[in-house]
């Protein structure tokens, strides 16, 4: 198989933090990749690294050794503006707590990513309502994050990390602050988004969210078991 | 959703903060704009005092002896022979570098005339401008001169001569009715009989002479000096004095209360950026999360810091509005206190547009580092404290 064929490419990359005198390998030489259309998790104990492949992956966190392409991109090879605008394009990341803007409506933290698009205010309504109405909130589209339940902010962070249909969807631990039945509906949201054709990876340390994968990544002290 | 809805959106919720850094900006900028319209006041107060004041320049025709009277007492002892100008050659005062702030210039013809058999001062002038040039000039009878046969008289030569608005004189074999009497102005005006320019070169046999001509010069922080130095210039057998002393210590006043107005405005608009500068650098510092946030999503360095800098330049905006008519209302509180008889200069357009733009360059300057440093932020550090 031509390895071009991947959209992404994992090439013995490691990172360590310094701290005083004492190195930290949070990743340790790893090499994988993942084709388009996967439903991948990243499973692992709090502290394996787990969250630091995420953000590697996500073009946010220089490795300190290694390459990864995606799309036949090597995104440490990019500047740090053409990296943003490479996350503008083609990431959508789905943060552990939802992280939305308090002071913004439902609907305003849905386009924030097109702030920096330049698509006309009239079409990111649209487009933004029309993914409301995918997670299922259209109908709450005008109140505060702070007026809407977990499982609903969760959603919002889908809506958020979709709206500019970027081809991979980043999500760290997205059901981890929601109870059993919420998290079930959000496993079935990302399920139905990978079915729509969005690449998922979502980093989890819960076993029965794995089901939802087509393949899992294990990583035991910063390395990676496929 | 664009840039500026982000901005906005901050601004609306950290209402709190952001006060407290226009409230920064408002003292800073109302601090400037009270001391400049009470130095403007003061400049205005200083102007009308020399408008009253009249001439302030006096060219006489050079001569080499000194001068043998003081205060209207003439102790005589050296004759000479009078130098005069011509006429003609007074059109170049006007010929100056600095004729436009020339304003009324009033030529003179004097020399002796008998009148009921005692010497009497006559002074010949163009009655229109010497009586707009001396305006403290009050007529104790009759209407001021409007004919060239028409004369008025100081009111020691009145007395003396025993003539009264009314009456007819002769000067030369010429008759010339007294139109006004003046009260006394304690001046040399008092001892004359003033006359028609024309007419007094006539009875004088000066045809086309000046002997002294008084020019006033109306105009804020004339550079009076330089402007007898030009006079002088072109008249080298003229002898050109300025009077500004006069003025020159309530000018110096003004100069020193001017240094100390740059001197606070300084210092405030320091402590203001001071305030603008702590407030932002702390409204980033508590943002750290959501900058990451914005920049994992796919903000550039430049919209983070498009983000901070229009926030700081609507707040400059707001404050400077705010600072500019707040210094206007607290100068016209207090300038009859500082300025006795002193009334507020009124707003001035253009310096509130400089308010408003010394604001936003103020904000935009303090939230400059601000800004840079959230541009700056690692995402992957920020979103280490999700």
């Amino acid at each position: 198989m031509n390895q071009v064929e991947h959209l992404i490419e994992i090439h013995d990359i490691s990172k360590n933090y310094e701290s005083g005198d004492t190195s930290i390998n949070a990743i340790k030489n790893m090499n994988f990749y993942i084709d388009d259309g996967e439903f991948i998790t990243i499973m692992g104990q709090s502290g394996s690294g787990k969250s630091t492949l995420l953000s590697v992956l996500g073009a946010l966190n220089h490795p300190s050794f290694g390459k990864v392409l995606i799309d036949s991109m090597d995104l440490y090879n990019l500047s740090t503006e053409q990296r943003a605008d490479f996350r503008s394009e083609y990431i959508g990341f789905i943060f552990q707590s939802f992280q939305l803007v308090p002071y913004l409506t439902v609907i305003e933290n849905v386009e924030i990513p097109m702030a920096v698009t330049g698509i006309k205010k009239k079409n990111q309504r649209e487009m933004a309502m029309d993914v409301l109405k995918i997670v299922g909130l259209e109908q709450k589209s005008d109140r505060l994050p702070d007026q809407l339940s977990g499982g609903e902010q969760e959603r919002v962070a889908i809506a958020r990390a979709i709206v500019n249909k970027p081809p991979l969807i980043l999500a760290d631990e997205p059901t981890g602050n929601l109870d059993s039945n919420t998290a079930t509906g959000i496993m079935e949201l990302l399920k139905s988004l990978n079915k729509d054709g969005h690449t998922i990876i979502m980093v989890t340390h819960n076993q029965k969210m794995s089901e939802y994968a087509s393949r899992t990544i294990n990583i035991v002290d910063g390395e990676a078991f496929a | 959703m664009k840039l500026h809805n982000i901005s906005m959106g901050n601004i609306m919720r950290r209402k709190g903060k952001m006060i407290f850094l226009v409230l920064g900006l408002i003292i800073g900028i109302s601090t400037v704009v009270t001391l400049l319209s009470i130095t403007e006041s003061m400049t205005k107060d200083i102007e009308a005092s020399l408008n009253q004041f009249g001439a302030n320049i006096i060219m006489v025709p050079k001569n080499d002896n000194l001068s043998l009277s003081y205060g209207g007492i003439d102790v005589g002892g050296v004759s000479y022979q009078v130098k005069e100008f011509d006429q003609k050659s007074l059109v170049n005062i006007r010929k100056i570098k600095n004729s436009k702030n020339l304003g009324i210039i009033a030529p003179k013809v004097l020399g002796p005339v008998v009148v009921n058999n005692r010497k009497v001062l006559l002074m010949g002038v163009i009655f229109e401008d010497e009586l707009a040039l001396k305006n403290w000039w009050l007529k104790k009878e009759g209407v001021f001169p409007q004919k060239k046969d028409e004369i008025m008289l100081g009111s020691q030569a009145a007395a003396l001569l025993k003539i009264r608005a009314g009456d007819i004189i002769e000067l030369s074999q010429k008759k010339f009715k007294v139109t006004a009497v003046l009260t006394p102005t304690g001046g040399s005006e008092d001892n004359a009989i003033i006359a028609d320019l024309a007419k007094s070169q006539e009875i004088l046999n000066k045809e086309g002479k000046i002997s002294l001509v008084e020019i006033a010069a109306f105009c804020q922080g004339c550079p009076i000096s330089e402007m007898t130095l030009q006079i002088a210039e072109k008249f080298p057998n003229a002898k050109v004095t300025a009077m500004k002393q006069a003025v020159m210590s309530k000018m110096q006043s003004i100069e020193l209360f001017k240094s100390f107005s740059l001197g606070v405005s300084i210092l405030v608009i320091f402590i203001g950026s001071l305030l603008v500068l702590v407030t932002m650098m702390g409204s980033v510092n508590e943002r750290t999360r959501e900058i990451g946030i914005f920049r994992a999503i796919g903000f550039r360095r430049g919209h983070v810091m498009q983000i901070i800098l229009l926030e700081a330049l609507l707040l400059g905006i707001v404050g400077g509005i705010i600072g500019f008519f707040l210094g206007n209302m607290v100068a016209l509180g207090i300038i009859p206190i500082v300025i006795k008889e002193g009334t507020f200069a009124g707003i001035n357009s253009s310096l509130g547009i400089i308010s408003i733009l010394m604001a936003v360059a103020l904000s935009l300057l303090a939230s400059l580092y601000p800004a840079f440093k959230a541009s700056n932020m690692d995402p992957s550090e920020a979103l280490r404290s999700l």
